[in-house]
């Protein structure tokens, strides 16, 4: 499990955590149909922050992540990013998605394009970038993430990881303010985590605020300033990941934490 | 090399085996035929069948086509020709396609402009190269843009000033889109429809009329129901085409909106259109359709033809274009929102490229459909290569040719839909190529 990120020297010079908010979730509460699925969720993330998000099969993870770049609708409570309010203004959606990135299980690339194509087609439409300049920050991002060789390539011809880490460069390139991942390994094989979990290390080193749903607890450990457990649409714990990890104080914390480290 | 066997002992390989070439298909034509035609004795059997039932067909059929007639200069004339060359054989007579061919393909059309229409077949084909095939010039576009001007002010000859004046409506629709859009999206797309309606209904005739006053060029004006033949039949075929294909995406579109009013509207319209034969509005084009024009108005048959074709058509291709739609994973959706695309630029960047690429076949099928429904409008009193065979043959001459004529059709409006079959399949390709 965290045999993926023990060999790495974490330089944590510049992971600082300022006291400005990035995001502030208050009382909020979703519904699919009948069903609550987030119960009274009260979140704040500090700019700097690198929160996972961790908790069982059904909990609601996935859904907080994605209210938050409104890909779901909360029914009640408030959710604001960098100072705006998610309302049903589409300004303020569009805004808040482009300063959000995000990266999903499954990548969701677009297959008709090319890499190159890929990470520069949101920064001209949305940012109004001139072709050459969205081009060269595409690059500098596609070198960051390793795979600057394949920018002509189309996404199926490259490897599960690669596509993750193309997925990661193509939200970067909107120079995002904060980054969402919603399981970004659990669709790859244990060779594949390791260069997408190296690519995220490296971002937390540049000191991105990050929100990770992740079940890769050696991450957690290395990374993380803080680590959210969630049951049942509720967050039950959380806590700083040292603490967390040796320390769980809930009971549904200790039962997950024994199902998903201890053999 | 080690020549252990890898299961029953342990093993270790010495040295790599470099890469080779794949070996070599046996040739032949020998190889060929017996591996397609007799591999089995049964197949064979069935093969021997085949060449039986294909050589019965055509002993009967070629002798037919092969006709010593294409001088006759009427059905009588044929048959005094097949009696000196001693055959009494039903064969052909193919006088009629010589004597004939031009009013297939122009109908009534006067017979000294017959360069127009076909300079506008030119002008057509070129228009639609940097559509069908990209990769053109950038101000070939611009020709493009401008052929159905063209090729209207070709065909209908008139004053030159009109197709300008229609032209210049839809000129007036993008200003007045871009002029407002900053206001509001919605105020933005209203302003372009409106705009230019009021300015065709009220503005370009007398502007016309003027203009044409004050200069006087043009080409001889040619009545719609001059038109006729295959000419005919291209002219409402592709205009229709052209026409109901962003028609029908923008209804697939509106059928997969979460507006309520959008949705209801565009499955009402889908429905409606699809759910009537389509005789049965092209009656309504021919008879009906004058009771809800303001009295006076002359509004030509033939447009009202292409309008309700149109129409018929993009209610089928909404529904192929919503398959495609339904088959684009939700995942690119969330894709295209999570990097903040607004609703229209994900779906002409990310959405309608792909659902396009997956509707291709079913949208050429349809416009191959409409292509050959483009014969129904006999039924109204136009004159499409069927009506014309009519007419041939009230003439003394020809009265009594039937196959000849159809077979001549027949042929055009293959050569026509085998091209869209296979610039379809060319498509396919092109685009799987691209991106696999
Ligand atoms: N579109 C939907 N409609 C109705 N119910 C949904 C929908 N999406 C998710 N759910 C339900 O909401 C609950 C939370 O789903 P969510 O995807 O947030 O879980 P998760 O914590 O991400 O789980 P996993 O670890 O399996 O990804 C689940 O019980 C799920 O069945
Ligand atoms: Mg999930």
């Amino acid at each position: 499990m965290s045999e993926a990120v023990q060999d790495r020297q974490i330089n944590r010079s510049a992971m600082q955590v300022s006291d400005e908010v990035a995001i502030d979730i208050n009382n909020m509460n979703k519904w699919y149909g009948t069903f609550h699925v987030l119960r009274d969720i009260n979140l704040t993330v500090n700019r700097g922050e690198r929160i996972v998000i961790c908790g069982p099969s059904g909990s609601g993870k996935s859904t907080l992540i994605r209210c938050i770049n409104r890909l779901e609708e909360h029914q009640s409570g408030q959710i604001i990013v960098d100072g705006t309010e998610l309302s049903s203004d589409l300004k303020n959606i569009d805004k808040i998605r482009s300063e959000v990135g995000m990266c999903f299980q499954h990548f969701n690339l677009f297959p008709h394009l090319t890499i190159l194509e890929n990470c520069t087609l949101a920064p001209i439409w949305v940012r109004k970038t001139p072709k050459k300049e969205a081009e060269a920050t595409a690059m500098h991002f596609l070198e960051k993430v390793k795979i600057p060789d394949q920018a002509n390539k189309y996404p199926g011809q490259l490897s599960g990881g690669q596509q993750q880490r193309v997925a990661i460069a193509r939200s970067l390139c909107m120079k995002p303010r904060i980054m969402l991942f919603d399981e970004p390994t659990s669709a790859l094989d244990p060779e594949m985590i390791k260069e997408v979990l190296d690519t995220m290390i490296e971002l937390a080193e540049e000191g991105m605020t990050m929100l990770c749903v992740t079940h890769e607890m050696g991450f957690a450990q290395a990374v993380a300033n803080r680590v959210i457990f969630m049951d049942q649409g509720q967050i039950v714990e959380q806590n700083e990941p040292h603490a967390f990890f040796n320390n769980p104080q809930s009971d549904r914390t200790k039962l997950f934490l024994s199902q998903i480290l201890g053999h | 090399m080690s020549d252990t066997h890898a299961q029953t002992a342990p093993y270790v390989r010495e040295s790599m085996i470099a890469q080779q070439p794949p070996p070599l298909k046996e040739a032949g034509a020998v190889k060929w035929v017996r591996e397609n035609l007799f591999p089995t004795w049964l197949n064979g059997l069935m093969t021997l069948i085949a060449i039986y039932v294909v050589w019965v067909v055509l002993s009967h059929l070629v002798p037919w086509f092969v006709s010593p007639t294409w001088t006759a200069t009427s059905l009588s004339n044929c048959r005094e020709i097949l009696a000196a060359s001693g055959d009494a054989a039903s064969k052909a007579c193919w006088g009629v396609i010589r004597d004939r061919w031009e009013q297939l393909l122009f109908g009534f059309y006067p017979s000294e402009f017959y360069w127009r229409p076909t300079l506008a077949l030119v002008v057509m084909l070129l228009g639609l190269g940097p559509v069908l095939f990209g990769n053109f010039p950038r101000w070939f576009m611009g020709f493009s843009l401008a052929s159905p001007f063209l090729i209207f002010f070709l065909i209908w000859g008139g004053p030159i000033w009109l197709p300008i004046a229609v032209a210049l409506g839809f000129v007036l629709g993008v200003f007045a889109f871009r002029a407002l859009v900053g206001v509001n999206q919605i105020v933005g797309v209203i302003a372009a429809i409106l705009v230019p309606v009021l300015y065709w209904l009220f503005v370009m005739g007398p502007l016309v009329d003027t203009l044409a006053s004050i200069a006087p060029i043009g080409l001889e004006s040619v009545r719609s129901n001059q038109l006729g033949g295959f000419l005919l039949s291209v002219v409402i075929g592709v205009s229709a085409i052209v026409l109901s294909l962003p028609l029908g995406i923008i209804l697939a579109l509106g059928r997969a909106s979460d507006l309520f009013i959008v949705t209801k509207l565009s499955v009402g319209f889908i429905e409606i259109i699809r759910g009537v034969p389509l005789i049965v509005w092209l009656f309504t084009a021919s008879l009906l359709l004058n009771y809800f024009l303001p009295p006076g108005t002359n509004f030509d048959l033939t447009l009202r033809v292409i309008i309700m074709v149109t129409l018929f058509s993009a209610a089928y291709i909404a529904e192929v274009v919503r398959g495609g739609l339904a088959a684009v994973p939700k995942g690119q959706y969330e894709g295209a929102d999570s990097l903040g695309l607004s609703y229209w630029q994900s779906m002409q960047l990310i959405v309608l490229p792909q659902a396009l690429k997956i509707s291709i076949p079913g949208i050429v099928n349809t416009f191959i459909g409409l292509f050959k429904d483009t014969t129904l409008v006999l039924f109204i009193g136009l004159l499409d290569p069927l009506g014309l065979t009519n007419a041939i043959r009230a003439s003394t001459d020809w009265n009594g040719v039937y196959w000849e004529l159809f077979v001549f059709i027949g042929v055009l409006f293959f050569i026509a839909c085998f091209s869209m079959g296979r610039y379809s399949l060319h498509l396919e390709k092109k685009l799987q190529r691209e991106n696999r």
